[in-house]
């Protein structure tokens, strides 16, 4: 896997030779006999090590009526199992200086460790403990469960944004599960019980469906053995069902959500189209849409901030981005904030006229040139950051694609042209997007 | 299963924490400008961080946010560059600027590749010392601004800190909203922006931290280059102000389904002998993390909460010790019971021995782990250097942490803890809640 970084450094051409002989950032992959799949990413300019253990299963992997169910089992990790009292997986790791945490998101749950490299083995053996191990009482989950409950409160009831954007996703989708909250609706969360976090958990919680990744000061070979010992054992679950989710129809009808809340502080337009996401072995279409959030809306310089903030001052914010890793069909976005005294229907009008603009007076060779000279840059920057590349290569390869394919990203970004751009531009279609007015209620002002 | 424990625990307790690999040199430039510097030739870029002590609490009276939009029109423009000149300079470079002003300081991330290292530095000399306040970008940053103001009258995180701020600090800059006021903010000129970048960007209140692939000599240049024609000194810092917090509760109606409460009461200088016994104190009462006694007693208990922890406060002009917790309407009153009982416990009876050992453990196996990456480490070498601490300080740093007895936490726990002093700002609608 040292190509990767020569890769990435050549297409980069800033680089003199010697940079080659650097120390941070080998990838080394293997796969374990169970079917665990294991990533190393080296950094040995300071002693620490990040441990992550990642399960191809998320919130869309989730059954109908138990919304949450993936996130509140992460939660319901940290209790105990038949090695370890409610609490004490993260007492061990702060006892050892470390911090740990876990994330949830559609398509993974991943839960980390970062400690001092001497300390690995410990992280491993606690973390295949629960893996098979947890054991809950009827008081833990009542108490977990307030818990999300109050997170859910803290997120997204207390935040209009929030609020707003589960509403246009839900309605951006019409027969697939991103649709649906990743920290659940609040009426499935009141119900959710034991029964559905353990089956939750004995479907998807077993080697054959994670993907072990461990950055920082480490040898793969260490890793191996490490790895072997602690994860080997663990068999493989026969039973694991193949990930075949419900897909999109084609979609026929661009829909519209009006959001309005008294706690609105600036009304703004959201915009957001059904897109393909980054798919294995063929990543160029998600490159070019990769390429085109940037034109239109990545910073001062970009096609939407020139129209709307520079040349006409109609919005005081414009952004656009593109959510390329994922297993399913994703979307494109772009947010407009319009100026004080520019109401919504012209922010939005303007919007409109500047994207048919743009499909008009195409690609700017300069503005890509640059776009194409950060990207490169951005690969050498990561690598001081060994912890980054960790985390990508864990949501890439819980969202269908595999470590050649991340290693040829940067080389497919690099290749895209401003034809291939303009034809992604076709693909946000209004059939199939979802405009959203976030806004005060009638009659309320500031 | 105790069997378990007992022997990871005891593993832990022999196991030496990672040390911090810093090597920490100290430069001076040819024209007397101090930086600290780390040498790390094995990427090919560098990271800098500049801070400028005083920061938004060097405002001219009258003249509230001018510092803060100062800062955010050093990246709109300097020189023959108006701001999308600048922005496209930035990007054909691939490096990147970033500009902030908080209540201590005004504060620049700089990170540029090795081989654009003149051209970087150029363009950073220009935006310090030549930005040009063109009127459009004022317009411009100060609809922004205004802009957040309003975001931020909806938010209640903002109102909290906004409330306990003006009770606790009344007049002193500690006691505004930085960013000024919608009024304030649409009064400011260019000649107040101008007044505002003469006053901070002085060189006797510069602080500068370097790491990655720069040699000393490159860094003498550079800070002579960048910071060389700046003027010596400024106005005078604030005085320092003693926080006025009486025990109670303060409410504040906003209609939401999460009450938010921040609270606080005096705190401790970083420069108190007490300091770590402090540290240790707080790291076991809320320190964040999910064995602080608030962590076990308000979530993990009683599922009150997604998150409340406490820290120190332990600010350039002025110490309190803070904290934070949210939970629903009709909860909230347990929460704030809860935590009320726990800093009277605390004060009462302290700590046992074995979470002062815990607490240790953690503090000391933690510290090598911050320095990850470069521009993380010029943060931290910029931070020392803003509570006057040595380059020697990493390597003693965790001794000093060791030192603390249980009879020091014991002690502090008992002076600092004021249970009767606590207050409470809660927003929100909270259920059974009264002012006092």
């Amino acid at each position: 896997m040292l190509r990767f970084v020569r890769t990435a450094l050549m297409s980069a051409m800033l680089l003199p030779a010697a940079a080659m002989a650097q120390t941070s950032g080998k990838v080394t992959d293997f796969m374990l006999e169970n079917g665990m799949q294991v990533v190393v990413i080296e950094d040995h300019r300071a002693p620490v090590v990040q441990h992550m253990l990642w399960y191809r299963a998320g919130s869309a992997d989730e059954p109908k009526g138990s919304s949450g169910v993936a996130h509140f089992l992460e939660h319901l990790l940290f209790k105990a199992t038949e090695k370890m009292e409610a609490g004490e997986f993260s007492a061990v790791v702060a006892a050892n200086g470390g911090r740990d945490n876990a994330f949830t998101s559609y398509d993974y749950t991943a839960y980390f460790q970062r400690v001092a490299a001497d300390r690995l083995e410990l992280m491993m053996t606690m973390e295949a403990d629960r893996m098979k191990n947890i054991r809950l009482t009827p008081e833990n989950i009542a108490t977990e469960r307030d818990v999300i409950i109050e997170e859910r409160n803290q997120r997204t009831e207390n935040n209009v944004q929030a609020l707003f954007g589960e509403q246009t996703a839900a309605a951006q989708y019409l027969n697939h599960r991103y649709g649906t909250p990743i920290i659940g609706w609040m009426h499935e969360m009141e119900q959710l019980d034991r029964e559905d976090a353990l089956g939750f958990y004995e479907l998807y919680y077993s080697p054959n469906n994670t993907v072990l990744i461990v950055s920082g000061d480490v040898t793969p070979e260490e890793v191996r053995t490490l790895a072997e010992r602690h994860y080997g054992p663990i068999p493989r679950n026969p039973d694991l069902p193949e990930r075949l989710r419900t897909e999109e129809p084609r979609q026929n009808a661009e829909r519209r959500v009006i959001f309005r809340d008294a706690r609105v502080a600036q009304p703004y337009i959201s915009r957001s189209y059904l897109v393909p996401e980054r798919d294995s072995g063929a990543q160029e279409t998600a490159a070019a849409l990769t390429i085109l959030s940037e034109i239109l809306g990545g910073g001062s310089t970009s096609y939407l901030a020139e129209k709307l903030q520079f040349d006409t001052q109609l919005t005081s914010f414009t952004t656009a981005w593109y959510s390329g890793v994922s297993l399913d069909d994703t979307t494109f976005r772009v947010i407009i904030v319009p100026s004080d005294g520019v109401s919504l229907e012209d922010g939005e009008a303007a919007l409109d006229q500047a994207l048919t603009d743009f499909m008009q007076t195409g690609v700017d060779a300069e503005q890509l040139e640059r776009i194409k000279l950060q990207i490169r840059a951005s690969e050498i920057y990561a690598q001081d950051n060994v912890d980054g590349i960790a985390n990508r290569y864990g949501r890439a390869l819980t969202s269908g694609l595999t470590v050649e394919d991340v290693a040829a990203w940067p080389g497919i970004l690099d290749a895209v042209t401003a034809d291939d751009i303009m034809e992604a531009a076709k693909l946000l279609r209004r059939e199939a997007s979802v405009t959203g007015w976030l806004m005060r209620p009638e009659g309320v002002t500031q | 299963m105790i069997r378990f424990a007992t022997a990871l625990f005891l593993g832990a307790a022999v196991a030496l924490p990672a040390r911090a690999e810093v090597d920490i040199q100290t430069v001076t430039s040819t024209s007397g400008i101090d930086a600290w510097l780390v040498e790390e030739h094995s990427l090919p870029f560098i990271a800098i961080e500049i801070a400028f002590k005083g920061g938004t609490s060097l405002d001219v009276q009258g003249k509230r946010g001018a510092v803060n939009l100062m800062a955010g029109l050093l990246e709109e423009g300097s020189g023959d560059l108006d701001a999308r000149g600048f922005a496209r300079a930035t990007e054909v470079l691939a490096t990147s600027f970033s500009f902030s002003s908080s209540p201590e300081e005004l504060s620049i991330s700089a990170r540029f590749l090795t081989e654009n290292f003149d051209a970087s530095v150029a363009l950073l000399r220009d935006a310090m010392q030549k930005p040009r306040f063109d009127e459009a970008d004022i317009e411009r940053v100060r609809a922004q601004v205004i802009s957040g103001l309003a975001f931020d009258a909806k938010d209640p995180n903002e109102i909290a800190s906004k409330t306990f701020a003006a009770m606790a600090y009344g007049e002193h800059p500690y006691g505004t909203v930085d960013a000024g006021t919608v009024e304030t903010v649409a009064a400011l000129t260019r000649e107040d922006l101008l007044e505002a970048h003469e006053n901070v960007l002085v060189r006797d209140r510069v602080l500068v931290g370097a790491v990655g692939d720069i040699t000393p000599e490159q860094l003498g240049a550079l800070l002579d280059a960048v910071l060389g024609d700046l003027p010596q000194s400024g106005p005078m810092m604030p005085p320092m102000v003693e926080p006025q917090i009486e025990g109670g509760v303060t409410v504040v109606d906003f209609d939401t389904p999460q009450s938010v409460a921040l609270f606080g009461q005096r705190g401790i200088g970083v420069d108190d002998d007490d300091y770590f016994a402090a540290v240790l104190l707080n790291q076991i009462l809320g320190g964040g993390s999910f064995e602080s006694r608030l962590m076990q007693e308000v979530r993990e208990k009683r599922g009150l909460t997604y998150g409340v922890y406490s820290y120190l406060a332990s600010r350039d002009l002025a110490n309190a010790m803070m904290g934070q917790v949210s939970s629903a309407n009709d909860r909230i009153a347990e929460a704030v019971a809860v935590i009320r009982d726990q800093w009277r416990l605390a004060a009462e009876q302290g700590v046992t021995e074995q979470e002062l050992t815990n607490a240790k453990t953690y503090l000391t196996g933690a510290y090598p782990l911050r320095f990850d990456g470069n521009a993380t480490i010029a943060g931290i070498l910029v931070g020392m250097q803003m509570i006057g601490l040595e380059p020697d300080y990493v390597n003693t740093r965790n001794e000093r942490v060791e030192r603390v007895t249980l009879e020091d936490v014991q002690r502090v726990a008992a002076d600092l803890l004021d249970p009767d002093a606590l207050h409470f700002v809660v927003v929100g609608k909270p259920e059974g809640l009264v002012a006092n």
